[in-house]
């Protein structure tokens, strides 16, 4: 018969209009500025910079071996390297970031950055509205904005935070083992103690990755 | 100096480069430039179409509009930063993106990713290809003024995988997930479990699906027997995908190359027989199914283990010199990355072999004869996605 399979056809969109409000799965929409659903723990957009401690300047994981400024796809992070060393919060002398920008107009949330840190400095953020006036210094994010404490990473990547912590750990304990060790030895060894200062050799050690940007962003 | 460029009227009537055109007109031509901003091209690109009455006699298809230098960025780019731009050549199916660029990554450094990882990317590439189908279909029939309807059906099953991916990767769309040696990050057991519920779930959404479809008189009449592309002449365009199986030439790189582990799966290879944009359209329902089966098989097999080749080098990663060409059976047809390396840490030539473009060239032999109005319905069949196109 012609037009049985239209009306087939329409019995089954019958069938979603009326399941549309009868059954709770199908009531997906949500009013969103009143309400928000829980973002997925894996999610990603734009980076930030993970600080241990209460202050975030002195927290910085970051000791701006520039690792991420050259991996980044599209060179969206500016990092000046300070002449100086201060200490952390626990102590430790460090080079730190004088300078450390993401323009989050031309970040592409690859999550490339976060990959090859090796001191797990930074991390993915899931904060997306971030909708500003001021279309170029606005999205230009300094390291005071970019700063964020590491129990901000626990609240939304809680499994990922735990086994950075428990990594970080791992690596603290082995180099405060070496260097218990080298103490011991009647004549002190190379100042290998800090793990951050060793992946930092093995950093400098590698050849520098040229691209062909270098020339531009080097200048 | 500009020269200028014979407008498709002129092509009509016998002039400039192109090949005289095959059909009689009967009365006057008319010019008629659909695109670039039509919302049925799925993004920017523009035919101009010379038209006798409602027939096209010459269509001349426009391309570039949305050109971003794709290959000459690879060429100055790492090896690792090229991949998240590989998501956004065909947005729609990313992971058979990162696939193709991973596994000629692999060829060229001799590296194999471990088994888990083979069976994460076989399960993520079939998820990929129902929503890549079931989307495309929707879009078909959009395009034949369904208003939408059974696009968002198609969306509603599209929403749970992207949610699929979202967990696993932490993006929709852009997901940036596999690496040469294997996958970033592991899948875990909730996750396995989250993706067998959905898959158990998607039989039902095809049934209702080609329910909803397969019989509607509107959508035979719409499209059986236009848009013939006949066998011999895709084969020589070097057309490949759904589209050339719909020809009825069974060739399916999962069958022929067996990449990855697929020589481990049982799945049928559907074939159409009439060349039309019905065949196309319903060899793309049936590849769901096929799709399915393989999910099906692959979360059952899956074997714990590591995602990631121990060996495997993240950063300042240099193959040796040489060159490669890695494809894989795309949801829209033979995806391919030419690579060469000269040892250092940046390819010195990177060429995408991207099904869209490809299938497209062939547009025009399909068009003519056809009625204006059929010609964004076979257009719809062709199933692009301009990122990819342009590149």
């Amino acid at each position: 018969m012609l037009g049985e399979g239209i009306l087939k056809g329409l019995a089954e969109t019958a069938k979603n209009f009326a399941g549309s409000f009868v059954s709770a799965d199908r009531l997906t929409t949500v009013e969103y500025p009143e309400q928000r659903i829980a973002p997925i723990e894996n999610t990603r957009d734009f980076p930030f910079l993970v600080y241990d401690g209460g202050d975030w300047e002195a927290g910085l994981r970051c000791v701006a071996c520039q690792i991420c400024e050259k991996e980044c796809p599209p060179k969206c992070i500016y990092i000046e390297k300070s002449k100086d060393k201060k200490p952390d919060y626990v102590g430790k002398m460090q080079i730190y970031p004088v300078r450390f920008d993401i323009d989050i107009s031309v970040c592409m949330s690859c999550q490339i950055c976060v990959e090859v840190c090796p001191f797990e400095a930074i991390k993915m953020d899931t904060q997306f509205e971030l909708s500003t006036t001021d279309r170029f210094g606005g999205l230009l994010l300094d390291r005071q904005q970019l700063a964020k404490p590491n129990e901000y990473y626990h609240t939304i990547h809680p499994t990922e935070a735990t086994e950075v912590d428990a990594r970080l750990a791992g690596e603290k304990a082995k180099a405060e083992a070496k260097a218990r060790a080298a103490a011991a030895a009647p004549k002190p060894a190379a100042p290998a103690a800090n793990p951050a200062e060793g992946a930092k050799a093995v950093a400098e050690a590698m050849p520098p990755i040229k691209t062909q940007q270098e020339g531009e962003t080097g200048s | 100096m500009t020269q200028k460029l014979p407008s498709v009227l002129d092509i009509a009537q016998g002039e400039g480069w192109n090949r005289p055109p095959t059909v009689e007109a009967e009365g006057e031509l008319l010019e008629v430039a659909m695109g670039p901003h039509h919302p049925s091209t799925h993004g920017v690109f523009r035919m101009d179409v010379a038209l006798d009455g409602e027939r096209v006699i010459k269509l001349k298809p426009v391309f570039g509009y949305l050109h971003r230098n794709h290959e000459k960025l690879g060429e100055g780019m790492t090896y690792l930063g090229s991949m998240p731009f590989t998501d956004r050549l065909d947005y729609i199916c990313s992971l058979s993106n990162n696939w193709a660029y991973a596994l000629s990554v692999e060829k060229l450094a001799g590296q194999e990713a471990p088994e888990r990882a083979q069976y994460l990317r076989v399960i993520l590439a079939e998820l990929t290809r129902v929503v890549n189908h079931a989307s495309s279909v929707g879009f078909l029939i959009q395009e034949m003024g369904a208003s939408g309807t059974p696009l968002m059906y198609a969306f509603r099953e599209r929403e749970k995988i992207l949610d699929l991916f979202e967990s696993l990767t932490g993006s929709r769309m852009m997901c940036n997930y596999m690496r040469f040696g294997g996958c970033r990050v592991d899948a875990s057991a909730a996750w396995l479990d989250e993706t067998r519920k959905v898959v158990a779930g998607l039989p039902a959404f095809s049934d209702e699906f080609e329910r909803f479809l397969c019989t509607n008189e509107i959508v035979m009449a719409r499209c059986q027997g236009i848009g013939i592309l006949k066998p011999e002449l895709a084969v020589n365009a070097g057309v490949t995908g759904p589209m050339l199986r719909a020809s009825g030439v069974n060739y399916d790189i999962r069958k022929i190359d067996r990449y990855g582990i697929y020589d481990r799966f049982k799945f049928r290879v559907p074939l159409g027989d009439h060349c039309d944009v019905y065949d196309r359209f319903m060899v793309r329902l049936l590849e769901i199914r096929e799709s399915i089966s393989i999910l099906e098989q692959a979360l059952k097999e899956i074997p714990s283990g590591p995602v990631m080749d121990p060996k495997a080098k993240i950063r300042g990663f240099r193959p040796k010199a040489g060159e490669a060409y890695g494809r894989v059976e795309a949801p829209k047809g033979e995806l391919g990355f030419y690579l060469i390396s000269d040892g250092g840490p940046n390819p010195y030539r990177y060429r995408v072999r991207p099904p869209s473009l490809i299938n497209l060239t062939i547009l025009e032999d399909m068009c003519i004869g056809e009625n204006l109005a059929d010609v964004f319905l076979i257009f719809g069949s062709v199933d692009i996605v301009l990122g990819e196109v342009d590149r």
